[in-house]
Order: structure tokens, then sequence, then C-alpha cells
């Protein structure tokens, strides 16, 4: 077994992006995630790397399209305003289809919030982030270790996919100091016959390019985005079940929410109640699966959240509505308490799923 | 014998520009320079948003089409990619590079990056149709300064090269201008010298073209052209803005 080294979440990412290959971060401070860069900005220079604090965020996420277009694995990260103004350059990635990698170590909003952890970006992450058709591949750690093996995986899913993957972290998750191993495995990148890195004079000349004039062609490129995107959907979904085999009501969390779930689920079976957890590791592509099949087995769902309820509308979405959602959260920078959860599990249990 | 020919580095479809538009001579004057400095095979080229939108059809060199204003951003990741072997320029209009780019303009500029700038200052905004540009003259009317620019309400005009001058970032800054055949003459020197410069490593170059619209000026070809020599060169005067190799710095103009 590899050793162990005890790292925050933040600097574990970082770590594991350049274990992955990456040699190129360009990013801006702002607080929970200022580790990655501080990170970055060591260790790259000594392995012939790149750091480059940019101008704006705007500026960043357009160096990070400028390295992607040249086929070499690259990154930004970022807290929640910042991701804001990324907004643009995903979109624009995604119209270009290129590969990238980026983190949100969300904290609470809307506007300038505050710098505690949040999870109430998820609408933002997993409907697109700004303007255009498209979906980003995005992942949810719950451990510092899998904010490194997520790290890993998001930089493959995005070379294997053409599109951005983003780590969907939060305060807690980057600011947390965890045991990690960093012997992590890393899949060969695919070739990039699309990159533009000079046509030495050998071949046709590449364009990377969002742009479309001709709208057949622009409805045609977007169907097969989507194309794409439905393979993903069917062979990239990652959850972790919980105690679910005989459960009877069903907690919906991901990151440090889940954690405070499982804590809360081991008081509630001390009791007697049959109560498992749902864990989305991607959040998109949602696990709608095994929501769906549980929605046949429990009487009700608990979407625990650090937000005003944003999840819950693809748990209802994925379960059709055959079963009361309830919402268990806090905001603004707030975490449920496992006391919180639990006096929704008993009430849930009290009610054996009559709304 | 062949005396004049297409530059390799751009291809051989039509362009979509206006008649008269200044545009398809700086295109072969950046063009004529891949050729001659013998860097096409090497060079990324990044197009703006405006009216050389679909400069990444016409080169021949591999292209990325930029956010609008992104481009020297972009450029940044391009070249730190492969600082040795890449060659990027960036083509950019003024309400791309000084207005909603100005940021990443300035700060290209100011970190010296290894890429070269062709800025087309033609003082309008021309793809939407001739709306106020950062650089748009003083009582210069357009279709969102239909009284003329009145500097009360919206300000004065940015002269790009200046400013960056006074920066110790930018390793050469020179505008010119494509409205004579002297003029066109002096804009292929200074495109090449920034290109040479990029070649040396020596960093940031931006080449400002005083360029012409006759359609969203609503002139005739020539009378844009004269437009150019009449009201758009003395504000905005030709020359170096700095040079550092050559001892140039800090605005000090050296006209021919």
């Amino acid at each position: 077994m590899a050793d162990k080294v005890l790292m925050k979440g933040n600097e574990a990412i970082a770590e594991a992006a350049i274990v992955a290959g990456c040699r190129h971060y360009f990013g801006y401070p702002i607080t929970p995630q200022t580790e990655i860069a501080a990170y970055m900005a060591k260790r790259m220079p000594k392995i012939g790397g790149c750091f480059l604090q940019a101008e704006s965020e705007i500026a960043a996420i357009n160096m990070v399209y400028g390295v992607a277009s040249t086929g070499l694995r690259v990154m930004t990260s970022s807290s929640s305003p910042g991701i804001s103004l990324k907004g643009e350059g995903l979109s624009y990635l995604a119209g270009a289809d290129l590969p990238s990698l980026v983190v949100n170590v969300q904290r609470g909003g809307p506007g300038l919030g505050g710098i505690q952890p949040s999870q109430s970006d998820y609408f933002q992450a997993t409907k697109g982030g700004a303007h255009g058709d498209f979906h980003m591949i995005v992942l949810a750690p719950a451990s510092v270790q899998e904010m490194a093996d997520l790290t890993v995986h998001g930089f493959d899913l995005a070379d294997k996919y053409r599109m951005t993957s983003m780590i969907l972290a939060d305060g807690t998750m980057g600011q947390m100091m965890e045991p990690v191993s960093l012997d992590l495995e890393v899949k060969p990148m695919p070739e990039k016959p699309w990159a533009t890195t000079g046509t030495k004079l050998q071949r046709k000349h590449n364009i990377t390019n969002s742009l479309s004039l001709d709208p057949e062609e622009l409805e045609m490129l977007n169907f097969k985005r989507y194309e794409r995107y439905k393979v993903i959907e069917e062979n990239e979904v990652m959850y972790e079940e919980y105690m679910m085999e005989d459960a009877e009501i069903c907690i919906a969390a991901f990151g440090i929410a889940s954690r405070v779930a499982k804590n809360a689920i081991t008081e509630a079976r001390k009791m007697g109640i049959k109560v498992g957890l749902i864990r989305p590791i991607t959040l998109w592509p949602f696990p709608t699966a095994p929501f769906k099949a549980a929605a046949d087995k429990v009487h009700t769902f608990i979407s625990v959240e650090l937000s005003m309820g944003q999840m819950i509308e693809d748990v209802r979405l994925a379960t059709e509505c055959r079963r009361p959602v309830k919402l268990v959260n806090r905001a603004g920078g707030m975490i449920p308490s496992p006391e919180q959860i639990l006096e929704a599990i008993k009430e849930a249990n009290k009610n054996g799923g009559a709304n | 014998m062949v005396v004049f020919d297409k530059p390799h580095a751009l291809n051989d479809i039509p362009m979509h520009y206006c008649p008269g538009c200044t545009h398809g001579i700086i295109h072969r004057l950046v063009a004529e320079c891949l050729d001659e400095l013998g860097i096409e095979g090497q060079t990324i080229g990044i197009a703006p948003v405006g009216c050389s939108v679909l400069a990444y059809n016409y080169f021949n060199c591999d292209m990325i089409e930029a956010a609008h204003g992104r481009a020297p951003a972009i450029a940044t990741g391009v070249t730190r990619a492969d600082p040795e072997n890449h060659i990027v320029f960036t083509y950019q209009g003024d309400g791309d590079l000084a207005s909603i780019g100005m940021a990443e303009t300035v700060h290209a500029a100011a970190r010296n990056e290894n890429i070269t700038v062709i800025f087309v200052n033609n003082a309008i905004y021309g793809m939407t149709g001739g709306q106020m540009a950062p650089t748009s003259l003083p009582g210069q009317v357009t279709q969102t300064s239909p009284y003329g620019r009145d500097t009360n309400h919206c300000g004065f005009p940015i002269k790009v090269c200046e400013m960056l001058s006074e920066l110790d970032g930018p390793e050469y800054l020179e505008r010119v201008a494509v409205n004579n055949v002297k003029n066109v003459k002096n804009a292929k020197k200074a495109i090449k010298k920034a290109f040479e410069n990029q070649i040396n490593k020596k960093g940031f170059s931006l080449v400002e073209v005083i360029s012409s619209c006759p359609t969203n000026w609503g002139m005739t070809p020539q009378k844009a052209l004269e437009w150019v020599a009449d009201k758009m060169i003395p504000y905005y005067p030709l020359g170096v803005y700095k040079d550092r190799s050559a001892g140039i710095v800090k605005g000090e103009v050296k006209n021919d």
C-alpha cells in the first residue's frame, strides 16, 4: 500500500493535477481556494511547468483556452464569484470542444456572498453555467483522497470527451486535512490531431473555433455534442450507496453534506430507523438510475444541501416525483448539523411517506 | 515569371471584407512576413471578435478564434505552452483590443509576453454596423454617437501606443497606417520587426495600424483614405512609441 501524506484538500488537487501531467496553471486569488495557486506557484517552476497569476478570472480561463488549444493538460481554480467570471470562457471551451479542468471551491452567495462553505453553485455547474447548450462533467469529492482521485479522473474524462471537467468542492473540502495517497493511476492521453500547435507545413491548418454562422451547421454541431453527452450519461455516472439495502428512507447528499448525513444515519440506525444514502459523485451526469430504483423501495427522500435546495430538483426528476422529497439545508456558509438531519429522518419515519 | 503572387500564408479563398476596407492589405502584410521569415509552420494566429473574426479562414497557419477582447490572454496560453517553438500573433480591432479587452492588452504588455499584436484601429465598430469605438475621434458621427462624439458625455479616445509606452514591460510599440504606398511599406517593416522581435524572444510587440472603414464612415474608399490622412493621423501620430532594444522608451515618438 502506498504511503499516505497529510494534506489539505486544495493541495491534494494541485499535486494530483501535477501527477496527471498538468504543467500549466492559471488563476486569480480568491478565498477559499488560494492554496491551489500557492502550491502551484511553488511547484511548477521546479518541474518545468508554468504557474501564472492572471490579471483576472476572465484572463485566467482564456489562458486555459490557449493552452488547451495546443492539446496540453491545463487547469484553473477559483471560488464561486470567480467561477461566474469564468462563465464566458467555459462556454467558449464547450463551443470549441476543448478539454480543461476547472475547480470550484464553493463559498456562500449570491454576489460577493461570504467565504464559508457552500453548495449553492450546483445549478450553475450542472445546468451549463453560461450561455448556450452545453454541459460540463461535474465531479463532487467528499474527502481529500477524492479531491486527488477525481482531479486525475477529471483530466482523463476531459481529454476523452473533449470538454471541461469541473471539480465542484466546497470550502470545507478545500480546507480540511486528511491522509491522502498520491499513487494515482493516470491513463495515457489520447492523440489530439485537432490541436493548434503549428502546421509544420505538413497539414491543412487547424482552427480552434466556436463560431458557426450557418444555423444548420451550428444545429448539427449541437446535436453531435449532445450525442457525446448521451454516451457520458450512459458510461460515466459515479455514485456511492450507503446502507441502502434495506432502507426505507433515502438521503441524497454530496460532498461535505454526505459526511454529515452519514453521522445522522448512524444515529438513526441505532434507533432502528432504516435509512440509507445515495451520494452522487458525478453531479452531471446525475445518477438518475439509482434514485429511480430507490423510489421503488423507500417511502421518503431527504435532500441534504448547503444551499436553498438545488440538487433536490434533480432528485425529484430522477424519482419522477413518486415519493416526497424533503429538504434539509443550511445556506450562506452554514453547514447542516447531524441533529438537524436526524430530526428530519425521525419525522419522515413517523410520517412513512405521507406528505 | 510570377512577379506578384498571393503569399503562401494566405489561403486562396474570397474574403468577406467590404470594398475599400484595408483589412485585406493588413492581412497580406502579415502573411508576407510569415512567408519571408519562414515561420508559417510554427505560427498560431488568434482572431478577434469584430470584422476580422473570420481571419481564421484566411490565414494558412493554425488559427484560434477568441472570445471578444481575450486574444492576448489566449496568446499568453499558447506561447507559454511551447515558448521555444510557438510563434503567436493576435489580430484585433479597436473595440476588441481597447474596449472590452483592455485589461488583457495592458497585462500582456506589462508581462512582456513574447507575442505579436496587430491592432487595427479604424475608429469604429464595423461588424455590428458602425457604433462608437474607444478610438472614435471627438465629434465623430457614428450610430451610437449620432450627434458626434461628445467628449463631455462619453470621454476621449484612447491612444493605445502612447498609453502602453508608459509601461516598463513591452518591447516594441509602433503606429503605422495603410492609406498610401509609403505608409504601407512602413507598416510592413513594422510588422516584420514585431515578428522578428518574437523570434528573438524579445517579448511583446504591438503594431497599431490606422485603417479605414468606408462602409461605416459613410464615405467612398478614396474619401476614407483622405479622412485617415486628414483626421486620423493628426490625432494618432505615426511613429515608434517604444523600442527597448533601440533605446526608445516612454513615448518618445520617433517619426521618419
